[in-house]
């Protein structure tokens, strides 16, 4: 495709628009965060602090919610990546004509307002304990947890389900034919085979969880986690504290994603060596000189 | 009471005994070939999965969905009250919704019926704007991004979204409140001598919500668009189609899994938003979440709260019934 000069001023225009669009507002608030002024400003510019990162880190609420959204994302992850994974093994196995139904069924988080998924988790769990006489599970930690779990176990199996479908049957009846069990073959072949979108469901099962406000808000019942609590912060009135917490996350976030660029790097650099090597090692059996396969 | 829990336990039981009398069925009369659950995955992972999934579907899923709806028929009562001879089934909140309070002397409850509305139709609205902000990018990145730019842009798209929700219309209210950078332009610029009240006048609320979900757009524009062989577009180009006929009969019809999938996660974040609202929205907002929010911490009337979900969650999955049928698509299309 060629477009006209026209044309490609045009979309260079629209493209810095959008991208003002997407970025200016963070770029604001996190230039207000290095401002001396109590009320988040930007300009003009009064004087250059670290106050506010220090007000942030002194803010005890603000310290016990962040525990506790690490918390409730770590329990999160271990609750939502098997659920996760047994939803998409079973989507692979079930009878065609109960599929599309099991899919309503499992999907169907995804689409439900979260207000909605912490309402009914608390109304049904509040029910459940009480009758049950579990009252002890009737626990902001438990309830959020459970929320969260309904709509991320969902990503989780739609990431997996992913990977699952190019899987290749014959090797799990290989390995069978071999003499393995079943639970042997689950450990070797298939969790294996499935571990890069196992990582990448964790990942975003975590980061979805810990940034997760509309469901939380409800189920956390009296806790606090680090989005409600910043929630009522907001809603006080705004302090550039705010923003330097926004600079923060943004600034580990980059660091991530550096790191992790890094290391799919080095992993995507030794696969292609091994690759090399293996393709090496084959010409060489086929050349007929087993010394150089040796080497 | 007890009644109640025979359900709980009685509903995963049953779905789970017709399940295997389904796969024993279609065994014996041959419509099934291969071994049983059991025999295809051995008893512990077998175990596992059906524990896992009945345990998600059930207990996380569909009990509690039923629950609140259960109880957005009931009357408010105190605890012990509860399951005696005046916990009946009654639609008393429902009715409320429309009419509003028994001793209020209006004939409709205008608040909460244009709250609603206003909801669903800014939603609709903001969902066709992000397409129309959306598309030309997600096609130039499908299209003609090399692979370098690609990754800037990605790259650029995902960062603002690390950043929570509620951060993010914070970072609204900085740009837009009375002494923000925006107005501090409008007045340097004497194009207004005294500040606008964006955020009163709610065009802080829609503007933050169209950009909290401006990812859940493009994402599923990109993949969809990407899928498309350039060759069809050079083609028709060939063939002296003028630009909008290539887009109109070539790239929006190849992409309508991922406009209907992209429309209705916005539609439904949009509609569901609480964090916005509640930062952005003045005293006089009108938006529905935060209403729902209401009946539960401040108004504590429960049965009403749950009824006021239950309203919004109908017209969420009407909604996405009418997308998918007028794209003439299925559900798992749209989620992938």
């Amino acid at each position: 495709m060629k477009p006209g000069p026209f044309q490609r001023v045009m979309f260079a225009l629209y493209a810095a628009v959008f991208f003002l669009y997407l970025l200016g507002p963070l770029a604001v608030m996190a230039v207000s965060a290095f401002n001396t002024p109590q009320y988040p400003q930007v300009w003009p510019i009064e004087g250059v602090t670290l106050d506010w990162f220090s007000a942030l880190f002194a803010d005890q609420d603000m310290m016990t919610g962040l525990k506790m959204s690490l918390w409730i994302g770590l329990l999160v992850v271990c609750i939502s990546v098997p659920i996760g994974l047994a939803g998409a093994i079973i989507m692979t196995q079930i009878q065609p004509r109960v599929r599309s139904l099991y899919y309503l069924v499992v999907v169907s988080p995804v689409l439900t307002p979260g207000i909605i998924i912490g309402i009914s988790t608390v109304v049904f769990w509040r029910q459940f304990t009480g009758q049950t006489g579990t009252r002890f599970l009737y626990d902001g930690v438990v309830l959020t947890v459970l929320g969260q779990a309904s709509f991320i176990s969902a990503y989780c199996m739609l990431i997996i389900l992913a990977r699952l479908q190019r899987f290749d049957r014959s090797q799990e009846e290989a390995a069978l034919d071999l003499g393995a069990s079943y639970p042997q073959v689950f450990r070797h072949i298939l969790l294996p085979f499935l571990k890069p979108a196992l990582a990448s469901a964790a990942i975003l099962a975590f980061l979805s969880s810990f940034e997760n406000y509309n469901t939380t808000t409800f189920a956390i019942l009296s806790d606090k986690t680090l989005t409600t609590v910043l929630a009522g912060r907001v809603r006080q009135g705004s302090t550039p504290a705010i923003s330097a917490l926004a600079v923060v996350i943004v600034a580990v976030t980059i660091i991530g994603a550096i790191a992790y660029e890094i290391a799919k790097r080095r992993t995507d650099a030794a696969a292609a060596r091994r690759q090399r090597a293996a393709l090496e090692a084959e010409e060489a059996e086929l050349s007929g000189t087993p010394a150089a396969a040796m080497g | 009471m007890s009644g109640s829990l025979a359900f709980v336990f009685g509903l995963p039981l049953a779905v789970v005994v017709f399940f295997f009398g389904l796969a024993a069925y279609e065994r014996r009369t041959g419509v099934a070939t291969g071994g049983g659950f059991f025999q295809r995955n051995g008893l512990p992972i077998g175990l596992y999965l059906v524990l896992a999934v009945g345990f998600w579907a059930f207990f996380i899923i569909l009990l509690p969905q039923l629950a609140m709806v259960d109880m957005s028929f009931r009357p408010k009562l105190p605890p012990s009250q509860m399951g005696g001879p005046k916990d009946l089934y009654t639609l008393e909140n429902y009715r409320y919704f429309l009419f509003g309070s028994t001793t209020s002397t209006e004939e409709w409850n205008w608040l909460h019926i244009k709250a609603f509305f206003l909801t669903i139709g800014v939603s609709i609205v903001i969902t066709l704007i992000n397409f129309a902000i959306c598309y030309p990018l997600a096609f130039h990145m499908a299209q003609s991004a090399t692979a370098a730019r690609l990754r800037v842009l990605l790259l650029l798209l995902i960062l603002p979204y690390w950043v929570n929700e509620i951060l993010r219309a914070f970072a609204f209210r900085v740009l837009l409140s009375s002494g923000g950078i925006i107005n501090q332009m409008l007045m340097g610029g004497g194009l207004t001598s005294e500040p606008i009240d964006f955020l009163g006048a709610d065009v802080g609320l829609y503007m933050g919500l169209s950009y909290a979900y401006l990812l859940m757009m493009i994402f599923p524009l990109y993949n969809a668009i990407e899928s498309l062989d350039t060759n069809q577009v050079e083609a028709a180009r060939d063939l002296g189609a003028p630009w909008w006929h290539i887009h109109a009969f070539i790239v929006l019809p190849h992409a309508k899994p991922g406009i209907a999938s992209g429309c209705t996660l916005v539609f439904m974040l949009t509609a569901g938003a609480l964090a916005a609202p509640l930062v952005l929205g003045g005293p006089r907002t009108l938006w529905f979440t935060p209403i729902v929010y209401d009946r539960f911490y401040q108004a504590f009337n429960w049965p009403q709260g749950a009824a006021y979900a239950f309203i919004l969650l109908v017209s969420c999955i009407l909604f996405v019934l009418v997308v998918l049928k007028a794209f003439r698509l299925s559900l798992g299309e749209i989620t992938r």
